[in-house]
């Protein structure tokens, strides 16, 4: 292809993104999302401008050297495309499903004010995709060091973190709780937005090259404790995410048919209970059942339930059933990603907004029979800049339900900091760590990712284990010791604090 | 994988395993349990650590069958493996001195309550324990509780072995009778619901391991999640062992029951593929035959 003008560039649409028609995907939990072919992904990249000084990257953070990839990709050369991803980004086909590109590497794409910013969430999972069939770009082992890590948490931050360091030389042991690794990727985010074979290979593979072993059924804080751990390792990062559930605050929540969005999507993905009774894991599904909450989580959870409904009707007939989304702020304040909103949408989930949820009802067999709901209005901003909603008087009103599913967010599972002394935490539950070097309180201690900023995106705890795997390799290599441990501008907790 | 290194059948549907698992032994106290896997479509099966080895590295664990997943790890036998074993789970026994307890263990029940009878024994407490079972084929571990006990009173429901008798009736007695300090109790919930009303008029601290239904075991779903004093608790982390007396055992006697059709379906499509299995089988023998 002659090359383009950045006239003719901007001409070009943005292209869409093949997906399963919206009315036959809730029969089947296959992926929506199809992926580019190979002309649809060298046209979407024909209209990169390859601007001399890039802003899309400010906004990835794992920093992908996007404007090379993309450049390798639309002259054809995938070899090259691959090694510029994978110079940031060892899971490519993992990110390039789950991030949130809207709000960031698409957000601060130059072409994103003029309209519509390049697809570069889609074309770097072309370029995984491309590379997981192949396999021609092995992560490369520097010679090594014979420092011993131990990863905490084999999920988007604990594998970041563990690849890092694997890559510079050192010998990374990962220890998880589950019987398989991935964390939020296996048990948290369905198969039908990231199939679980993209997890497993792209785990498998990096894993492979830089001779990662992971120890599954090791429950940190049970199974060994942090402070074994710093006697047979160097260093030690954790990485163990946001996995216990908040409940909501409201009667009826142990009635039959309540359940945190974390047992009904662990069901769902980590033991396939939507195979039941191939697979043994059972899950029960509402006739009308309302999703608390607006977040990926609640999305994941409603789409599932939706699947789950279509599919007990093509079983055993009958009308599938109704999915609500409670939610107590407005549309515009939903903090899902924007395609997950628009697939609950077009999927047929209901979304009540500006409603909260005020108790459970429960019939005579404490079954759940309904969810007593106020509605809302949005008052003055509060802490997070966004307007807070305040019940309207008298408003209270019964939706007719048969399950509810919470999703109103997570904390840091605190089994892992069982038996261990000297690291700090806050009243939120999750890890202090230093901002710029996500050190802890403890000595040879880095936490990352939701353990230490509590409940966020894939991406921001792999840029988590990234920051943390640099500032690791430092301590390893010497360059400063236990007792600078504390840099001098910030000081140290004292002890028992 | 883990590897059975022990089986033995305690009944026709009482299994006892050792699981050579030392990561899991080398930290295991009573009151623990893990959670096994047999294949790539199991659940995860909670169960009660009965035993453990630390320098053999291994762990004992006991079932009944009495779902589909029980039945399925029933079929393993020596030298087979489990997929997973994750553990130790839970809080430990609180051993203390505490004078004299009376350990109460019901059906397998008497499996977990073994450890932590011999723990408190240990810690210098005079052990009354008093075991039962539904009937005397159902007994289990009589012999080894008769190690670590002071004093053992057997009872079936029965009667076809020992005293015919709930093991709430001894129990009565014995608190009527003699001063006691501490009541453990580990079987069936409505046996536990049943030791808690019993002990409660004697204000005797009463301490059980629950067992509801659980998915991960590590504190991510909450589905084992129960009321005690009216606080929701996470028994898989927070327990499994209670005070008797702050229990909602409505509550919890409710929650195990949610799964109950599906339970069933599991089973008969177990069996149905057992007998599939079995057909197979011996038609293939019957082909043997004929070509031998």
């Amino acid at each position: 292809m002659a090359e383009l003008t950045p006239k003719e560039r901007m001409q070009i649409p943005r292209q869409e993104m093949p997906a399963q028609d919206p009315l036959e995907r809730r029969y089947n939990f296959n992926e929506v999302a199809l992926g580019f072919d190979f002309e649809t992904a060298r046209r979407e990249a024909e209209r990169c401008l390859q601007c001399k000084n890039p802003t899309c990257m400010d906004g990835c953070p794992v920093g992908v050297l996007i404007p090379q990839f993309i450049r390798h990709l639309r002259e054809g050369d995938m070899a090259g495309a691959v090694v510029a991803m994978k110079e940031r980004n060892s899971l490519p086909a993992i990110c390039g499903r789950v991030c949130l590109q809207e709000v960031q590497c698409e957000a601060t794409c130059v072409l994103a004010k003029r309209g519509a910013p390049v697809a570069i969430g889609r074309l770097e999972r072309f370029v995984g995709d491309y590379e997981l069939a192949r396999r021609t770009c092995p992560l490369v082992r520097a010679a090594p060091t014979g420092m011993r890590v131990a990863v905490v948490g084999s999920g988007p931050a604990g594998l970041t973190c563990a690849v890092e360091l694997g890559r510079r030389g050192h010998q990374v042991t990962i220890f998880e709780s589950l019987h398989a690794a991935g964390g939020v990727l296996i048990y948290g985010i369905p198969e039908f937005r990231l199939p679980k074979w993209i997890v497993h290979a792209e785990i498998d593979y990096a894993m492979e090259c830089l001779g990662i072993e992971i120890r599954t059924d090791h429950v940190v804080g049970r199974t060994i404790t942090l402070d074994e751990l710093l006697a047979d390792y160097d260093a030690v990062f954790l990485g163990t995410g946001a996995g216990l559930p908040t409940l909501l605050n409201v009667p009826g929540v142990n009635l039959n048919g309540v359940m945190s969005a974390n047992e009904f999507l662990t069901r769902v993905n980590l033991m396939k209970a939507y195979l039941f009774p191939e697979y043994d894991t059972p899950i029960k599904v509402g006739r009308k059942v309302a999703v608390i909450g607006a977040g990926n989580v609640a999305m994941d959870a409603a789409r599932c339930a939706l699947r789950l409904q279509h599919m007990r009707a093509e079983r055993e007939g009958g009308e599938p059933g109704q999915v609500y989304i409670v939610y107590r702020r407005s549309r515009q304040e939903v903090p899902a990603r924007a395609e997950e909103f628009h697939h609950a949408e077009e999927e047929g989930v209901i979304f009540e907004f500006l409603t909260n949820p005020v108790e459970i009802l429960g019939d005579e067999q404490k079954r759940v029979r309904g969810l007593r709901c106020v509605r809302m209005q949005l008052g003055e901003p509060d802490a997070s800049g966004r307007r807070r909603p305040v019940p309207i008087p008298g408003s209270e009103f019964d939706l007719d339900v048969d399950m509810v599913i919470i999703a109103v967010g997570t904390t840091p599972n605190p089994v892992v900091f069982l038996n261990t002394y000297g690291l700090e935490r806050t009243k939120e539950g999750t890890v202090v760590a230093d901002m710029t070097t996500l050190r802890t309180t403890k000595p040879r201690v880095w936490a990352g990712g939701d353990v230490a900023t509590g409940a966020a995106t894939v991406v921001s705890a792999m840029g988590a284990g990234k920051v943390a795997a640099a500032d690791m390799h430092r301590f390893l290599c010497g360059e400063f010791s236990e007792s600078e441990w504390w840099p001098a501008q910030v000081e140290a907790p004292t002890a028992g604090a | 994988m883990y590897t059975i290194l022990k089986k033995r059948k305690l009944s026709d549907v009482t299994n006892e395993m050792v699981l050579d698992a030392p990561h899991v032994a080398r930290r295991a106290r009573s009151g623990q349990f893990v959670i096994v896997r047999i294949d790539e479509r199991s659940e995860r099966i909670p169960l009660t650590i009965a035993d453990y080895d630390r320098s053999a590295g291994t762990i004992t664990i006991l079932f009944q069958e009495v779902g589909k997943s029980t039945m399925q790890l029933g079929t393993l036998q020596e030298g087979d493996h489990l997929l997973t074993c994750a553990g130790p789970l839970g809080n430990p026994t609180r051993v203390d001195h505490y004078g004299t307890v009376v350990c109460v263990g019901g059906g397998v029940g008497v499996a977990p309550i073994f450890p932590i009878a011999r723990d408190l024994k240990e810690a210098g407490n005079t052990i009354i324990s008093i075991i039962g079972a539904r009937t005397r084929q159902l007994l289990i571990w009589e012999d080894r509780m008769r190690t670590v006990s002071d004093e053992l009173i057997v009872c079936t429901d029965d009667g076809s072995y020992g005293r015919k008798a709930l093991v709430t009736e001894p129990l009565k007695e014995v608190l009527e009778q003699r001063h006691v300090d501490r009541v453990w109790a580990v079987g069936p919930a409505i046996m536990m619901k049943f030791v808690a009303l019993t002990t409660k008029p004697h204000n005797v601290p009463t301490v059980v391991s629950l067992n509801p239904i659980m998915v991960d075991g590590t504190g991510m779903c909450g589905c084992c999640r129960v009321l005690i004093g009216g606080q929701v608790r996470f028994v898989c982390v927070e327990g499994p062992q209670f005070d008797a007396h702050e229990v909602d055992w409505e509550n919890l006697l409710m929650r195990m029951q949610y799964y109950k059709d599906e339970e069933r379906l599991a089973v008969e499509h177990w069996k149905e593929h057992r007998c599939r299995l079995e057909q197979a089988e011996q038609e293939a023998e019957k082909e043997r035959h004929r070509h031998g």
